[in-house]
């Protein structure tokens, strides 16, 4: 599972709190940060995993009202990739899977999700492109950007890998040629461990 | 007693730690159920003086070292969500507005959510179908916020139906809203899943979606003071403006069409030089795709259409509503070196896209297949015609001008054709191909007095992916641009080597080798490098950054010529 080993925000938001003039700023602060710091030391699954998705309202590429919670797979392993049509390396991520992904569906059962951010400029192109490329992905439209906000996504392509049960397991920010490989060994490292190691 | 005045600061930590952990201790199970997540960057710039692109140590003043950062966190628990942004600019970088500079908490907010209904107090970002009504959202990189401030109420009152409010203020930088300085803005908006409602339609090929917006933005001051060439003109204004619409999006099999239409009720303001005339406009786009294909034709058409809560601002804050710019979205360094931005006062666009993918072993597609995109788009001006003979068209204080819907200017203000092809070269290499022709009006499009024309320029770009091993490979790009105005030819190079998933490194230089004067054919040159961690990515680089417009969406950014050693750190948990 994936969370920092030193987290830094603790001390970033102390840092802040020296900043702050009211004492009502001061203390809402404080209980966030006291939460962050209790909340981590005693939940036992931590309280940085996503357990489940949240809950926001999306569409698909006929029109149709698509909710986050209904990403599921029969409990097989799932991929959620945030990307967009103007984004070369996310074009880049998911045609090198789009390469390899019947080999994937076929071996590991795995689905992959591609949520498109493109705003109302450029969501109109996410249907043509997709099936102009041949991708057989479920394709997902966030054209403000709630779900993308949701999840705490910056800077795109964003992955994140869920087990069976929908709890994110492992997330990764940007693509590098090969990084693909490293994706569908940790696949297959779920579908074996039913969990991540690394 | 003088002890704990001083130290009250240090006194309600302790009251809040003997007090509240036990009270924390003892909801260990709640606690079980919660969230914590976030996400942070930074980008700071050490910059140096280059007499070269006119940085002097006098431009500077001092302020060599500058940063935007941001942290965000979010808790969760069960229905239950809150969260807040700390933001610092110290000072904003260079291109930034001065006015950001500041730290503080613009952003926080509590959501309560459940099946039927979903209610948010503090800041939200909203968005009332394709925009054109109420838009709100953030842009890190443009330094775009305008984020409502009041309360957002979402109802689910049956499957298929979404009604929204919403009521507040807008951020505009770190001005606190008070006495009105800014509008008030509310809006109601609904969704009509028309298969999802009716349980005879769940499974009908024929997809229905049906929606309507009313948006209104109060301002204070039922009259406005405007001095222009010298007189001083009262002008009577409306103090409650409307803007209101409606849409729908219909798909049968491989079509899909869907049209937005908004009508916006008289607004005089800075940015239309103060006319009364209302505001139309329309988007619509039909598609066809198909496995291996897929077509697209947008256009858009609109009048008037600019809608700020505060009618007084000319720069690119407080937005209520969004106006896309139909034409591609480049991302190459040369491809968007003229790129088009939205006029609100009047434009007409049409855009064509057409991809498709040769397969594997077939005539044109080689043993490896081929991905080809076309794309057209043109925009014009609006057709604008005087209201009578002794008013001349955009007049302050009148009707300003008459026009007839669809109606198109001669004035061409943008165009860009171009084609794109992706190939692979067996395993271990791949390329993508572009060529454009671009038609920039930059007159018209930097808002100047007829003083540069329009430009009109070519552009051919290779982009080769070398895949060395499974996890090194070295990318390259060669691009060139060709035209007689402006600045002249320009070429550039990139080398970019990666080793997944950690490292990346990359050199790249844009040379200005036509500038007509020898002094301005520069270089500029960026090394960069860069290290991924999960979701942790750090990049340093140094050297030139060219001068631009950077856009996102319908909202520009100004950026001037820069040298310095720039960091970039992001994260998100």
């Amino acid at each position: 599972m994936y969370f920092p080993e030193k987290p830094i925000f603790p001390g970033l938001l102390f840092s802040f709190v020296m900043q702050q003039k009211t004492i009502f700023m001061r203390n809402l602060t404080l209980i966030l940060t006291m939460l962050l710091i209790v909340s981590g030391a005693y939940s036992q699954d931590g309280v940085f995993a996503y357990k489940e998705l949240p809950s926001v309202a999306m569409q698909n590429i006929k029109g149709i009202a698509f909710n986050s919670t209904n990403i599921t797979n029969n409990g097989k392993p799932i991929i959620i990739s945030f990307w967009a049509t103007w984004c070369k390396p996310c074009i880049r991520e998911l045609s090198a899977i789009s390469d390899v992904y019947d080999d994937w569906v076929t071996e590991t059962g795995v689905k992959l999700y591609a949520v498109s951010i493109d705003d109302s400029r450029s969501a109109p192109l996410v249907g043509p492109l997709i099936n102009g490329k041949g991708w057989e992905f479920e394709v997902l439209l966030d054209p403000n950007s709630d779900f993308k906000r949701a999840m705490n996504v910056g800077p795109i392509p964003h992955t994140f890998l869920l087990d069976g049960n929908g709890k994110v397991v492992w997330q990764h920010t940007s693509f590098a040629e090969g990084d693909e490989l490293h994706l569908i060994d940790l696949v297959r490292q779920l579908n074996k461990d039913g969990k991540l190691t690394e | 007693m003088n002890l704990l005045k001083k130290n009250t600061y240090l006194f309600s930590c302790l009251v809040f730690f003997l007090f509240l952990l036990p009270v924390f201790l003892q909801a260990q199970d709640i606690l079980k159920g919660s969230e914590v997540h976030g996400s942070m960057q930074a980008d700071a710039i050490y910059y140096l003086p280059d007499d070269k692109i006119g940085i002097t140590d006098s431009t500077l003043d001092g302020k060599t070292i500058r940063m935007n950062g941001f942290t965000e966190v979010n808790y969760s628990l069960g229905n239950f969500t809150a969260g807040l942004r700390f933001e610092a600019y110290l000072p904003p970088l260079i291109g930034y507005d001065a006015q950001l500079n500041g730290v503080g908490v613009p952003y926080f907010y509590v959501n309560y959510k459940n099946d039927f209904i979903d209610v948010t107090a503090g800041n939200f970002y909203e968005q009332f179908g394709y925009g054109m009504m109420l838009r709100t959202y953030q842009e890190w990189t443009l330094g775009y916020d305008n984020s409502l401030r009041g309360l957002r109420i979402k109802l689910t009152p049956w499957k298929g139906i979404t009604l929204k409010g919403v009521y507040g203020v807008q951020r505009y930088y770190w001005e606190p809203y008070k006495d009105y300085n800014r509008g008030i803005v509310k809006g109601f908006d609904a969704d009509f899943y028309l298969n999802d409602i009716f349980s005879s339609m769940n499974d009908a090929k024929v997809k229905l979606t049906l929606g309507g917006s009313f948006v209104s933005d109060y301002q204070q001051g039922s009259t406005k003071e405007v001095a222009q060439n010298g007189k001083i003109y009262l002008l009577k204004m409306p103090v409650n403006v409307a803007n209101y619409g409606g849409r729908f999006n219909l798909n049968i099999g491989g079509f899909n069409w869907f049209a937005e239409y908004a009508h916006k009720i008289n607004d005089p303001t800075a940015m239309n030089n103060y006319i009364y005339k209302n505001g139309n406009g329309i988007f619509t786009n039909l598609s066809y795709s198909q496995k291996g294909l897929g077509i697209s034709l947008m256009s858009k058409w609109i009048d008037n259409m600019g809608y700020k809560s505060n009618r007084t601002i000319t720069n690119n804050m407080l937005n209520i509503n969004y106006l896309p710019s139909i034409t591609k979205e480049h991302t190459y360094a040369l491809a968007s070196m003229y790129s088009y931005s939205t006029q609100a006062n009047g434009e007409a666009g049409v855009s064509g896209n057409v991809t498709f993918h040769l397969p594997k072993n077939s005539k044109l597609g080689g043993k490896t297949g081929m991905t080809i995109a076309l794309n057209f788009s043109q925009v014009n001006g609006i057709n604008k015609k005087a209201i009578n003979d002794t008013v001349p068209v955009d007049e302050l204080g009148t009707l300003g001008y008459a026009t007839s819907l669809f109606s198109v200017g001669k004035e061409v203000y943008y165009q860009d054709a171009n084609i794109e092809i992706t190939k692979k070269f067996g395993k271990k290499w791949k390329g993508i191909f572009t060529y454009l022709y671009q038609t920039y009006n930059k007159d018209v499009i930097e808002g100047h007095a007829h003083d540069y024309g329009t430009i009109y320029s070519q552009i051919g770009i290779a982009d080769v992916t070398w895949k060395i091993t499974g996890k090194n490979s070295l990318r390259f790009e060669l691009q060139g641009l060709w035209t007689k105005q402006d600045k002249g030819n320009w070429a550039a190079a990139l080398i970019e080597y990666t080793v997944a998933p950690h490292w990346f490194i990359s050199v790249m230089d844009q040379w200005n080798y036509g500038n007509t004067d020898p002094e301005q054919q520069l270089q500029y040159y960026l090394l960069s490098a860069g290290y991924n961690y999960n979701t942790t990515r750090v990049a340093l680089s140094w050297g030139r950054q060219r001068e631009g417009v950077i856009c996102v969406g319908g909202v520009c950014r100004y950026v001037p010529a820069t040298n310095g050693v720039t960091l970039t750190v992001t994260s998100s948990f």
